[in-house]
């Protein structure tokens, strides 16, 4: 049923009719109309952001914890390219994002108009798809089109670019079906190859060393697929590794369960992976933080890759079994040919494999060596953990980028999906506090916690503006050591310990910050009252900035450094780490 | 498994190719809808895949349907990742590899003006008409050929007329079809 409508009145209605309940966005002379329609409605929630970068971020938090697209409406100009950092983000950890940015009117672009920009000129490279739309006819489809395609497949970010005269310009809305979307083109595989699926159990059957590495797409297909990864490990008894932003989708808490893999990963997930015979990658993409040197490579095993997107295989690592399809679906398939090929898992089989896994893991490679002075950085995560179990709350964990995502992605433990958002591929500072903003605005009554370190929180400082004009009680829980870490840490490794520009000078006073944006702030320096202060952060019923004042020089270990493969992981007890990287390893990042 | 693969002593750079380059010809099925050629060029920029030729036009007006022609020169492993890569983006349909299907023919245009008088203007048109070049313009003093043909061809003619005054070349790029009675 068509209905005459505003371009603008469309954008709000389309947005409604997808069951969009808030949008985060800005304001700005182009995008004035559609904020005017949006101010005469009721169903969708505007966030008014501080900066059009954690709009984005805000989106993507609110995507990760919910499986929703996450909504973004920005103005012209700035305003997108402010988006940008935010998209390219989506685009690498395939989060779903719809983007609208408002365009000068069609008769001023590219006249170097005032606030204007190529937007989608800029943006074709850090979405997956994006349309400018001219004429108002177009406009309802392309709406429709651009949350089917962001949501479908591999998600990733979509945009939308809107002239001014088309917002003002009269049309008929209606809401399109699926099958009558123009692209015919674009018809994502989900369903595995059925033969391809029996060759994969057929080889896990044969197994002696297997090892399950799963990724992103586990989350992105859903809860389901997260029960059924527990469901066929369970059938399999095999060990189970993730990458960073596949944590989640395994419980923690489960002895199956290795720990996380890659350059920060646990000793013994890394030695499974280099000496396993069988490697089941559901949902991962080889990225070279997992990898590490790749013709070192995991040298022996046989390797099936399960990945929704085509162009994932072969791309990196070759694999024997390639399987293009919906992480969810094929593992429904994977248990349902075990389980017409057997009732018992490989126990025994697999007997002497666990039992050199077990001596990898009595290792203790995320062991520390804690202090009654200074506050570990590992063991205020751990404290954090300790407390945040005792809530009744559902709990939520955000992060910046740095030595504390790292340190978070190893002492944190996450039983359920959904529950920890962090950048992984693109690895934006400044992720965190938007993202904790986002998820919070799609559980209000959950406990949300931005761990953040000093660098990377004040690039979106800003956003805690937001948080306290809705109300949103996120805890940014600040493990401040006055050192860019990472960056410090390879500049040990890498650069003779000239830490060029990687300390933190005039810092602000984080407590005073919190205050003047009207929150609360609390610093702790001391180890003995660290839990006190934790029980303080959590029963404050509003946004806290929590300074943990941490230990300066603490490294995150284990470590596989550039240019090594994964039997050359350094320990914790490493003395020296300037000696490790030899001259070539020097020129990666 | 990866033993044929020489260290780089990178853990992030891709592993060195060891294998050859090859030349392959694609067709790319697309939508013809604005920014869909930005979109595969950007695509090829953006992943440092090398482009020998391209060709681009609408060849369905009712469905809006264009054909790109590509030459791209990568190594087996590369090529099939451009072919993924190009799947992906929305608004192609199908992407052939014609190289690696085998039966196809390619045709290539070219316009090719000739400078001269005397002994060389007979010269040149006596060429002209063994590589089958039609004259499409002529004064006193010059030719405008127009020579199709495969690449290697037009190649030839060019370096032929080289010594006989060759001003200048335009060529379209290639233009490649499977053979048979199948359709793409």
């Amino acid at each position: 049923m068509a209905e005459k409508m505003t371009g603008a009145e469309m954008v709000i209605q389309a947005l409604a009719d997808q069951g969009v309940e808030h949008i985060f966005g800005y304001p700005g002379g182009a995008a004035l109309p559609i904020y005017d329609a949006m101010f005469q409605q009721e169903q969708v929630k505007h966030i008014l952001v501080r900066h059009e970068q954690g709009a984005t971020h805000m989106a993507e938090g609110y995507a990760r914890s919910t499986g929703k697209p996450g909504v973004v409406l920005v103005t012209s100009g700035p305003g997108a390219t402010n988006a940008v950092t935010g998209l390219t983000d989506a685009l690498m950890d395939s989060i779903p994002l719809v983007c609208i940015t408002a365009q000068v009117p069609t008769s001023l672009i590219g006249t170097d108009g005032f606030q204007e920009c190529d937007t989608v000129g800029i943006t074709r490279s850090c979405t997956k798809h994006n349309y400018l739309v001219k004429d108002i006819k177009d406009l309802p489809r392309v709406l429709h089109e651009a949350f089917h395609i962001a949501t479908t497949g591999r998600p990733g970010p979509v945009v939308v670019d809107i002239p001014k005269d088309i917002q003002f310009a009269l049309g008929d809305y209606y809401k399109p079906e699926i099958e009558t979307l123009r692209h015919a083109s674009y018809r994502p595989q989900v369903d595995g190859d059925l033969k391809a699926i029996e060759a994969a159990v057929d080889l896990m059957l044969r197994a002696e060393r297997p090892v399950f590495y799963t990724g992103g797409g586990v989350i992105n297909a859903g809860p389901e697929a997260s029960e059924n990864l527990r469901e066929l490990a369970e059938l399999t008894g095999f060990p189970v590794t993730s990458t960073l932003m596949g944590l989640g989708a395994f419980p923690a808490s489960n002895s199956q369960w290795l720990g996380m893999l890659g350059m920060h990963g646990t000793y013994e997930a890394n030695w499974a992976m280099h000496d396993c015979d069988v490697m089941i990658n559901i949902g991962a993409r080889f990225d070279d933080r997992i990898t590490g040197r790749i013709d070192a490579f995991s040298p022996n095993s046989r390797k099936i890759h399960v990945d929704i997107d085509p162009s994932s295989i072969n791309k990196i690592i070759r694999v024997d079994i390639p399987i293009v399809g919906d992480c969810n679906r094929v593992l429904e398939e994977m248990i349902r040919v075990w389980r017409s090929r057997t009732n018992q898992p490989r126990t025994e089989a697999i007997a002497p494999w666990w039992k050199q896994i077990e001596k990898w893991r009595s290792v203790g490679s995320l062991n520390f060596k804690n202090s009654e002075t200074t506050i570990k950085p590992q063991w205020a995560i751990q404290r954090l953990y300790e407390a945040t179990r005792n809530q009744s709350k559902d709990v939520f964990i955000t992060t910046e980028v740095g030595q504390h995502q790292m340190w978070a992605a190893q002492h944190f433990h996450f039983d359920k999906p959904n529950r920890w958002m962090t950048s992984g591929g693109l690895g934006t500072m400044g992720y965190g506090l938007p993202a904790a903003v986002g998820v919070q605005v799609a559980h209000p009554d959950a406990l949300v916690i931005d761990i953040a370190g000093e660098a990377s929180v004040q690039m979106t400082m800003q956003e805690m503006s937001t948080a306290v004009q809705y109300r949103l009680p996120i805890k940014i829980f600040i493990l401040n050591n006055e050192r860019m870490g990472m960056v410090r840490q390879w500049q040990d490794l890498l650069h003779g310990s000239r830490y060029a520009h990687s300390y933190s000078e005039s810092l602000p006073d984080f407590v005073k910050l919190a205050e003047a944006y009207g929150g609360k702030g609390i610093r702790c320096e001391n180890p003995a009252e660290l839990d006190a202060a934790i029980a303080e952060m959590l029963d404050y019923d509003g946004p806290v900035l929590f300074d943990v004042i941490v230990e300066k020089d603490e490294n995150c270990l284990p470590m596989i450094p550039s240019g090594k493969p994964h039997n050359e992981i350094i320990l914790p007890d490493t003395a020296n780490l300037g000696s490790i990287i030899d001259e070539k390893g020097r020129a990666l990042v | 498994m990866n033993a044929h693969m020489q260290p780089t002593g990178s853990a992030y750079f891709l592993t060195q190719e060891t294998q050859q380059t090859e030349r392959h010809t694609l067709s790319v099925l697309v939508d013809n809808e604005p920014g869909i050629l930005a979109r595969v060029v950007g695509l090829f920029s953006a992943r440092g895949y090398n482009i020998e030729s391209l060709t681009v036009s609408e060849t369905e007006h009712g469905r809006r349907l264009s054909r790109i022609t590509v030459v791209v020169v990568a190594t087996p492993k590369v090529l099939v990742q451009i072919k993924l890569q190009l799947e992906r983006l929305v608004p192609v349909h199908r992407v052939h590899d014609l190289t690696a299907e085998g039966n196809y023919v390619e045709r290539e245009l070219a316009l090719i003006k000739v400078k001269g008088t005397g002994e060389h203007r007979a010269e040149t048109l006596r060429l002209a008409d063994a590589f089958r070049a039609h004259i499409v313009d002529a004064t006193v003093e010059s030719f405008v050929f127009e020579v199709t043909g495969k690449p290697d061809k037009i190649d030839s003619f060019i370096a032929l007329m080289g010594p006989l005054g060759l001003v200048e070349v335009v060529r379209t790029g290639l233009a490649a079809i499977g053979r048979g009675p199948e359709g793409m």
